[in-house]
């Protein structure tokens, strides 16, 4: 068997004439926990329905486990899914609901008892287990509607959004725990989600998608670090971009004119003199200089610019900066442990700076409208 | 007591007494001792009792509650996998399905009643039990219709393929998720269409012959001969039976969601 538990190969799906897979692959490996994200309409639910069963693939291949599953119905993959709205179902009680799966596959009695409490133990359920769905908070709701899915010991598990009907704290608290059930059992998990932060920090893996295709897909650190193309580098965390023109090429670095300035910077793409790129840098690795701060020296490769706007944000100070050449940059700065009196932070709009950033911790992508 | 409540109290004591006197009347004088008198006799049993010792009335109530019975069922039948269909699947036409079950719910009996006596006149059927069953049967459908799709909607979509996901057959989804759930719609649809079919006098009044005789029209016609106390009593016991089928399908819409 090889190493991935599901293959996409070239799939395609249509919905009347608008496409919305585009000859999309994807691997998956046994185990990992893969996250589909991208805004809404790109086509990762679609990717869930289509493993799922629910949905033909108008092209391609889609093999889960070694098995193509071109004319496998729902009820014969080894995938189970947890649904966006729940879809609990309303008559049965939260018991009822956990033992549906095994019971239509035939264990019953003791067993059966034996298997759902096990699993609804394992979601912090277990007194809830006559209650019916109605009874229950969204918390609760959507522990059910894992424990219904996991109960099955599917290959894979597919979850839709299953976070996004909840309140910041809980789904925080939800995406450990997620995050530790997929551990413990060893299932690969299908995440499904436009919440950036969510997906980085509870992937392995990562797939960008936008209108039908897989812009990128890498560990959390690659996509957030290096990102492919312009889409994920602004969809994936905020992003400061600065147009320039390659004056001199010396692979991999290249003299870049920034407006006035120019500096040398690294990249692993392959550009000639007098092309046109794009300079990425996040806000978090922007430096500022204050007025008094580093030498005439120094000063010569920093962008004079201006405080905007100062928003303090509990452990970070938020700053946007005007360069004098009109762009403006968004910045978060930390606050120093060494700093006793706080005062390396206190910006004043208005204030005259000078900025860069840490070097070679930029991305540079070529040119696009 | 301020003069707005007074108004207010005044108002709708008017209006219910507009809309429920009658009925009282007309249950109040079953029970009067006077076969021909509208003056207060006292308290009596004798028109019930007249009700039960006539034959061609009963026959005319057990010939009302086949038809019901018959018809809610057919139409319950019919009228649920329709519902089933217009939420399920996209069809050519579909818009103009759900029309027409408006039309045909908005259509003044008066109407319905002529256009089946000129559709079973010109296909020869003659009067009697059978158009009045298909009669029956084509005005209950949409009230099963409407009121089995106004439950459907109110389910997550993603309910069956939560079944098929968790293994379910198509069978087994829809007989342990879709039917429980239906049900008491379903069973609401079928009381309505029983008390709809059960009261029934324009549509019958043109589509049976005189073969066969059901209650509302046996109550119309003697009626024309002047009200007297049994009418009142055979309105009251079928207000009385209404009233507690419609009760039952409330209670079963409402409860089990």
């Amino acid at each position: 068997m090889s190493e991935w538990v599901i293959e996409l190969r070239n799939v395609s799906k249509a919905y009347a004439a608008h496409a919305v897979l585009r000859n999309v692959s994807l691997q998956v490996r046994a185990g990992e926990f893969l996250t589909l994200l991208g805004p809404s309409g790109c086509g990762k639910t679609t990717i869930l329905r289509l493993l799922a069963g629910f949905e033909p693939a108008d092209g391609g291949e889609i093999v889960i486990g070694g098995q193509d599953m071109r004319t496998l119905p729902p009820e014969q993959r080894q995938v189970n899914t947890v649904f966006q709205s729940y879809a609990l179902f309303p008559h049965l009680t939260v018991f009822e609901n956990v033992a549906f799966g095994p019971r239509v596959k035939g264990v019953k009695g003791a067993a059966l008892r034996e298997r759902v409490m096990d699993t609804l133990r394992m979601v912090k359920l277990e007194d809830f287990a006559g209650r019916k769905p109605g009874q229950l908070s969204g918390g609760q709701q959507q522990r059910v509607a894992i424990a219904r899915a996991v109960v099955n010991q599917p290959r894979v598990l597919l979850l839709d959004e299953p976070l996004s009907a909840l309140d910041y704290k809980l789904r925080k608290a939800m995406q450990l725990e997620l995050k530790q059930l997929q551990r413990r059992l060893g299932i690969t998990f299908i995440f499904v989600t436009h919440d950036q932060e969510e997906a980085l920090s509870m992937s392995d893996r990562v797939a960008v998608m936008n209108a039908g295709r897989i812009e990128q897909f890498g560990t959390p650190r690659q996509i957030y670090e290096v990102p492919a193309n312009l889409f994920v580098a602004r969809f994936v965390g905020e992003i400061n971009n600065l147009s320039g023109r390659v004056v001199a090429a010396a692979p991999p670095r290249y003299d870049i004119r920034l407006h006035d300035r120019v500096i040398n910077l690294k990249s692993p793409y392959v550009f000639g003199v007098g092309d046109r790129v794009h300079v990425l840098v996040r806000p978090e690795d922007v430096r500022i200089w204050r007025e008094h701060e580093g030498s005439a020296e120094e000063r010569a490769v920093l962008f004079p610019a201006v405080v905007e706007a100062v928003v303090y944000k509990g452990s970070t100070v938020d700053l946007a900066i005007r360069l004098d050449s009109g762009d403006v940059l968004s910045t978060t700065q930390f606050f120093n442990e060494d700093d006793q009196a706080l005062m390396n932070l206190d910006f004043r709009e208005g204030e005259r700076v000078f900025v860069d950033w840490v070097r070679d911790w930029e991305t540079i992508l070529p040119h696009e409208e | 007591m301020k003069p707005r409540g007074a108004i207010q109290i005044a108002y709708l004591v008017l209006i219910y007494g507009f809309l429920y006197l009658p009925i009282l009347v007309l249950i109040v004088y079953s029970f009067n001792d006077a076969k021909y008198s509208l003056e207060w006799r006292g308290v009596t049993w004798t028109w019930y009792r007249n009700l039960l010792d006539d034959p061609d009335l009963l026959q005319a109530a057990l010939n009302s509650a086949l038809i019901a019975a018959l018809s809610a069922t057919v139409a319950t039948g019919i009228g649920a996998l329709a519902a089933v269909a217009l939420h399920r699947y996209e069809f050519f036409g579909k818009p103009l399905l759900q029309g027409l079950l408006f039309v045909l719910m908005m259509t003044p009996d008066i109407v319905m009643g002529i256009a089946l006596l000129i559709l079973f006149a010109s296909l020869s059927l003659p009067l009697g039990f059978w158009t009045l069953l298909l009669a029956h049967v084509t005005f209950n459908i949409p009230f099963v219709v409407v009121t089995v799709l106004s439950r459907i909607s109110g389910f997550d979509r993603h309910l069956l393929e939560a079944a098929r996901d968790l293994g379910a057959t198509e069978f087994q989804a829809v007989r342990h998720v879709v039917l429980p759930l239906l049900m008491p719609a379903v069973a609401a649809g079928w009381l309505l269409s029983f008390t709809l079919s059960m009261d029934d006098v324009m549509v019958s009044f043109f589509v049976t012959g005189p073969t066969f005789e059901i209650l509302p029209l046996k109550i119309y016609s003697m009626a024309r001969l002047g009200v007297t106390p049994e009418i009142n009593a055979l309105c009251t016991l079928m207000l009385g039976a209404t009233l507690i089928l419609i009760l039952i399908a409330q209670l079963l819409l409402r409860e089990r969601t």
